[in-house]
């Protein structure tokens, strides 16, 4: 199998060294940074999420993407994820297919809702329409990468007939993944449209997910569609110890979820917790290049996936923090799985 | 309740399979039931909920000694209650705005303090409702259970008006793998609920019955 190794962020926003946030301005050009930075230390991919928060000041990744790929040559670029159901499936075509166009053919997309909510409410959306609307859009995004006219109708945006939809791509469809957490009807979705599996992996054991692989293989032969790859995104942060790695995150990912929790109404997480997410059995990659290596190599393994996607950073981290994660993460980390997988 | 008493769950989302598993994994008889033709859910049951049987709905719940309700509770709206008539019924759904969206049927007895799972008893006037696995998250679920007397084994709450039913469930909590905490009647589950003292934890017994407590006294 040949693997491939990709970072996600985001936009998380970065504070400076006495622990001052930097402006949303300055979080995205250190984002575009921090792309171009990936590429030279051995990367394939960076992928932005579409996010829309204080902390996450990142709703047009696709711009940012665009200004990574004219100064790189080579790394795959893609959102992760694109909130599609809040979105117009012909716009985000037309961005990431213009994204394809700017980089020669380096576009990629992760459609899926993540935890991302913000969007719904904000582009006059229900979220209990949810499913119904990721159902119509992933259906009609489908058909816009295969080219030629557009044939579509349905209740979640006006119909298409017979549209010609620009720009052409150059080259084919571009690679295109159906994000899931845990839901195994949206494993199902996805070998039957026809997409690759991104399977999001935020908490608890990453080794239940391997009957989703298996899930996704089965469906994929049921519907007479090709093979297709199976790529796991999850949290993390490399530093040059274990120590060093938990003392930088830890407090940001407390911090982080106190957000999040005092937004949706959960309780904060102990560090105890914290600790057995960052051990062999959970779903955070947090330690040395050593560690963390060894944990993504043990867990591609388990889940027959063939690209790890780590998802750097959190709100409050250091721009230079996280310029020494992606450095340790290109040059001491892939390196390690690569050779731990043979 | 024996651990030949015979589940449905209804749902093949994120927490139905979760519970289907944890529930066969004790000795229980499952099928799973979607509001769909059970052929659609039947590779996901082989693979990922081995054991168990997919079914109609109508059949499942038919059959079934006690009914899991594990869908989105918008798609519980849709449910007739003459089908869940007579049946003990487990609720592990969720009124979480802030995740999954404002639902008018809910939100105007979320404004007086009534607990979802009393609008869902309302809904369902035939039927014995327990609210119970619902405030412990599904990607926790299956790995924190462990067997009665463990020493890292944690709890979970449930509440509900028929002793009879509370009993049957509290066994049930406990064979799946946590030691069940009864709160007393359906109201008294709300503390289960987004937004209160225990949910999204996992909690040993003494910490879960301390977080239920000092709300109690943060609210008074």
């Amino acid at each position: 199998m040949t693997y491939t190794f990709g970072l996600d962020t985001f936009g998380d926003r970065n504070s400076d060294a006495d622990g001052t946030p930097l402006s949303h301005a300055q979080t995205i050009r250190n984002v575009v940074e921090e792309g171009v930075f990936a590429e030279r230390a051995g990367l394939d991919f960076f992928g932005i999420g579409e996010h829309h928060t204080d902390y996450f000041p990142m709703p047009a990744g696709d711009v940012a993407l665009a200004a990574i790929a004219a100064r790189t040559e080579r790394i795959r670029l893609g959102s992760a994820v694109t909130v599609l159901s809040s979105d117009d499936p012909v716009r985000v075509f037309q961005r990431y297919a213009t994204l394809d166009a700017i980089s020669g053919g380096r576009a990629e997309v992760i459609l899926g809702r993540g935890s991302s909510i913000e969007s719904f409410p904000l582009f006059g959306y229900d979220l209990a329409d949810y499913e119904e609307l990721f159902d119509e859009k992933a259906t009609l995004f489908a058909e816009l990468l295969k080219g030629g006219p557009v044939t579509w109708h349905g209740k979640t945006r006006a119909p298409l007939l017979n549209q010609d939809v620009v720009p052409h791509l150059e080259s084919g469809p571009f690679p295109a993944w159906i994000g899931v957490g845990g839901n195994p009807q949206s494993v199902i979705r996805a070998a039957r449209l026809g997409f690759s599996l991104a399977l999001a992996i935020i908490g608890g054991p990453p080794a239940r997910f391997a009957a989703y692989s298996e899930l996704f293989r089965r469906a994929l032969e049921k519907f007479g569609q090709p093979p297709r790859p199976v790529l796991v995104h999850s949290p993390g942060h490399v530093a040059a110890t274990d120590e060093r790695a938990k003392a930088e995150f830890w407090p940001r990912w407390r911090e982080t979820i106190a957000l999040v929790a005092e937004e949706r109404g959960f309780a904060i997480p102990a560090e105890a917790s914290f600790d057995r997410e960052t051990g062999p059995d959970g779903a955070l990659y947090v330690g040395s290049p050593e560690t963390v290596a060894d944990k993504i190599a043990a867990n591609l393994r388990a889940l027959g996936a063939s690209r790890f996607d780590l998802k750097y950073g959190l709100p409050g981290l250091t721009h230079d923090q996280l310029m020494t994660a992606i450095e340790l993460y290109g040059q001491q980390v892939v390196p390690r799985v690569r050779e731990l997988l043979g | 309740m024996t651990s030949h008493s015979r589940l449905a769950v209804l749902g093949a989302g994120h927490v139905g399979p979760v519970i289907a598993r944890l529930a066969l994994r004790a000795g229980y008889p499952v099928t799973i039931a979607t509001s769909g033709d059970p052929d659609d859910i039947a590779l996901i049951t082989e693979l990922v909920i081995p054991g168990a049987e997919p079914r109609w709905a109508s059949d499942a719940v038919a059959d079934a000694d006690t009914v899991v309700l594990a869908m989105p509770l918008h798609r519980f709206l849709e449910v007739d209650p003459g089908l869940l008539a007579g049946k003990l019924v487990v609720d592990a759904m969720n009124y979480w705005p802030a995740s999954d969206g404002v639902l008018a049927a809910f939100e105007g007895g979320a404004s007086i303090g009534s607990g979802s799972s009393e609008i869902v008893a309302r809904r369902l006037a035939g039927s014995a409702v327990v609210k119970a696995l619902n405030h412990i998250g599904y990607h926790e679920l299956e790995d924190r259970a462990r067997p009665a007397g463990a020493p890292d084994r944690r709890a979970a709450g449930l509440a509900g008006d028929d002793r009879a039913a509370v009993a049957a469930v509290a066994d049930l909590t406990d064979r799946i793998g946590y030691d069940p905490v009864r709160l007393g009647r359906l109201r008294a589950g709300r503390v289960l609920q987004p937004g209160g003292p225990v949910f999204g934890q996992v909690l040993t017994l003494p910490e879960f019955e301390r977080a239920v407590h000092e709300d109690a006294r943060s609210v008074r």
